[in-house]
């Protein structure tokens, strides 16, 4: 994985120490809140409900055991003993005084990371698929690109004071595992006839308005991928609405001006920065990509297929293959390049838990478990999961067991316990309505009446608010929580998909309250279950049979 | 009744207006009244709370402040899903009041 050269630390260490300065005079009354607040958002740290909050940037989210072992310690020393894991591969500590808050920043800069552009009309941080470097159908590595774009993008003169919030997302493969068209800017990296480039999708989101991104190049040579994402910028930059932030993302422009125009206008750009010359030169994109090679992976004769796995767990009770291990194998393992190996999907979705937690201790686990058995490296899922990525299957009872101690191995990847919820109005000052307990509850519910398994694949989304942090315009099924005269409602919608399936939910009808909600997600999966033909997921039915059947059964 | 709140400038604890100073307890929060804006200005000017605002709040049959707004309910007590994390408090009401 990528390492800081004297250049990144040298940036990272002098900002510490520019916020650590602002941060003070902040204290001694020399600065108003009006004149900090967009100084301490440049460095991740907003003003929530209870106390002020500290986004960490996980760069297309992956880490190293050292590096989660220094979040674990942040937690610790600076919060209340855990953080929670984000829709943005981020991780967000609730508690951070500001009086510490340029301690825990040098802290992660000590460990190479850091929380610049975690806030702020600027470019964040870089989503990607969390499989990237391990998953067996990618055409290649997507991080690459991705830290080449996090390093074109960091403290970018031009997009520091962009319209709106502007976020990235790359992928390598056919399948969407990181809701690429609903960014900002999704690139697919792809092969044409041997030669590596980039499809931009431009103009998705999700919040408010929520747009599914339009194709507005379906290929650009990977020696010009910085070029046309300055040229999509720019156009953003120069025409974006800055009079009305509800209308200020990218998606608004694009959408206002179609597609086919904003792609003429960036197509001109391009033309014209290809004439300038702003490509990094390529031995940088050549210097990058050797962090990323791949680890030395064992023969495969050294490890076991999965059957060979079911074979021997099946024969032998210490593999407690019928209590939970083999469930967990089926259910949160991927398939990887390398034969031998999968990628182990670590839940933090535990029943009743709350989604994205994880304790200090917890963290400490998940980096040995890296350390002994994942070539020294971490991912973070923009489903509010971990991920070891290179596990050789052999490993996997060891595995299996740490995380079953730690109550780190629920086995619900990608089923209705694996729901996505924002902080919601626990945590946060924008909620309209909670998010986690409903969470909370449906997962009990379906545990306790053992239907997780009988629906399996079905995401489940919560938002608190609009702004959909909780990605409910992209659940199978979606909540979004709204204010109804000072009291929490929800809202309830179907059909949405984030995948490569990508589709935008639509709303069954007339809200309900925390108890009817989730009686109403029941209802919706009895319908499911009554209609569903052979191999059907959810979403699939609902895609067959309408909204209809399950509007009549909800509101008759 | 008018009550005022914030949230502290080093710490970002959710704090009230006692009539003196800031509390961490909402049972503290005492009625601004008229005088809310003036208490405001004169402490967002003295800068140890992070923009401080006035909330409707009432008071129950056994004394306890009660802000009008689910939201600053539930910033009264902490996150509902993390109650061993809850503001210290001697209210014996528990949380049904919060949400």
């Amino acid at each position: 994985m990528y390492q800081y050269d004297s250049y990144d630390q040298a940036m990272v260490d002098a900002r510490v120490e520019e916020f650590r300065d602002q941060a003070r005079r902040r204290m001694e009354g020399r600065l108003s809140e009006d004149q900090f607040k967009p100084l301490r958002l440049m460095n991740g740290l907003y003003l929530q409900l209870h106390a002020y909050m500290l986004r960490v940037a996980i760069p297309y989210g992956t880490l190293n055991a050292r590096q989660m072992e220094a979040l674990a310690d942040i937690a610790e020393k600076y919060d209340r003993g855990y953080g929670h894991f984000t829709t943005r591969q981020n991780i967000q500590y609730n508690w951070i005084k500001l009086e510490d808050a340029a301690d825990a920043l040098a802290d992660l800069a000590r460990h190479e990371m850091h929380a610049i552009q975690t806030s702020g009309n600027c470019i964040r941080n870089i989503s990607a698929d969390h499989f990237a470097g391990a998953a067996a159908d990618e055409v290649t590595d997507p991080r690459p690109y991705a830290e080449l774009l996090r390093q074109w993008s960091s403290f970018h003169p031009e997009f520091t004071h962009l319209p709106r919030k502007f976020k990235f997302c790359v992928i390598a493969a056919e399948k969407d595992r990181a809701a690429m068209r609903l960014h900002d800017i999704g690139i697919r990296i792809v092969k044409r006839d041997g030669a590596v480039g980039a499809q931009f999708y431009v103009g998705g989101g999700m919040g408010r308005t929520p747009i599914i991104a339009p194709l507005v190049r379906d290929f650009v040579a990977v020696d010009q991928l910085i070029t046309y994402a300055e040229a999509a910028l720019r156009v953003y930059n120069r025409y974006g609405r800055r009079d009305n932030k509800y209308k200020a993302r990218i998606k608004i422009l694009v959408h206002e001006l179609g597609a086919a125009e904003y792609t003429r206008q960036v197509e001109e750009e391009f033309a014209h920065l290809l004439s300038v010359g702003v490509e990094p030169p390529r031995e940088e994109l050549a210097r990058i990509a050797e962090y990323f090679a791949p680890p030395a992976f064992h023969h495969p004769s050294e490890s076991w297929d999965l059957e060979q796995l079911q074979s021997k767990a099946a024969g032998d009770p210490s593999f407690r293959w019928d209590d939970g291990f083999g469930l967990w194998v089926r259910r949160n393992t991927h398939p990887h390049k390398a034969p031998g190996y999968v990628s182990a999907v670590i839940s933090l979705k535990p029943v009743g838990g709350i989604p994205g937690d994880a304790t200090a201790d917890q963290m400490r686990i998940v980096a040995r478990l890296a350390r002994e058995y994942s070539f020294d490296e971490l991912r973070v899922m923009h489903t509010q999961n971990l991920l070891l990525p290179h596990v050789r299957i052999a490993d996997l009872p060891a595995i299996w067991a740490a995380l079953d101690a730690a109550g780190l191995a629920a086995p619900n990847m990608d089923t209705i316990e694996d729901i996505i919820a924002c902080p919601g109005l626990d945590y946060c000052s924008l909620a309209n309505a909670r998010s986690i307990p409903l969470a909370q509850r449906i997962s009990e519910r379906f545990a306790e009446t053992g239907r997780t398994e009988v629906v399996g694949e079905l995401k489940l989304k919560i938002s608190g608010c609009i702004n959909a942090c909780g990605h409910h315009h992209a659940g199978h099924i979606g909540i979004l929580g709204v204010d109804r005269k000072g009291t929490e409602n929800y809202q309830l919608s179907l059909g949405g998909s984030e995948a490569e399936d990508v589709s935008l939910a639509k709303i069954t009808g007339p809200g309900f309250d925390e108890d009817g909600v989730i009686a109403a997600v029941e209802t919706v999966t009895d319908v499911y279950l009554g209609a569903r033909a052979d191999g059907e997921r959810f979403i699939d039915t609902y895609r067959r049979i309408g909204m209809e059947p399950f509007k009549e059964a909800l509101y008759g | 009744m008018k009550i005022l709140t914030g949230n502290d400038l080093r710490s970002g604890a959710v704090v009230w207006w006692n009539g003196t100073g800031w509390s961490l307890f909402v049972d503290d929060a005492v009625d601004a009244g008229d005088d809310s804006e003036e208490i405001l200005a004169r402490e967002e000017a003295a800068r140890r709370v992070n923009v401080p605002y006035a909330i409707d709040a009432s008071i129950d049959a056994a004394g306890h402040v009660r802000p009008a707004h689910i939201k600053d309910r539930v910033r009264a007590l902490g996150p509902t899903v993390r109650r061993d994390l809850a503001v210290p408090t001697a209210d014996r009401t528990g949380w049904d009041w919060v949400i």
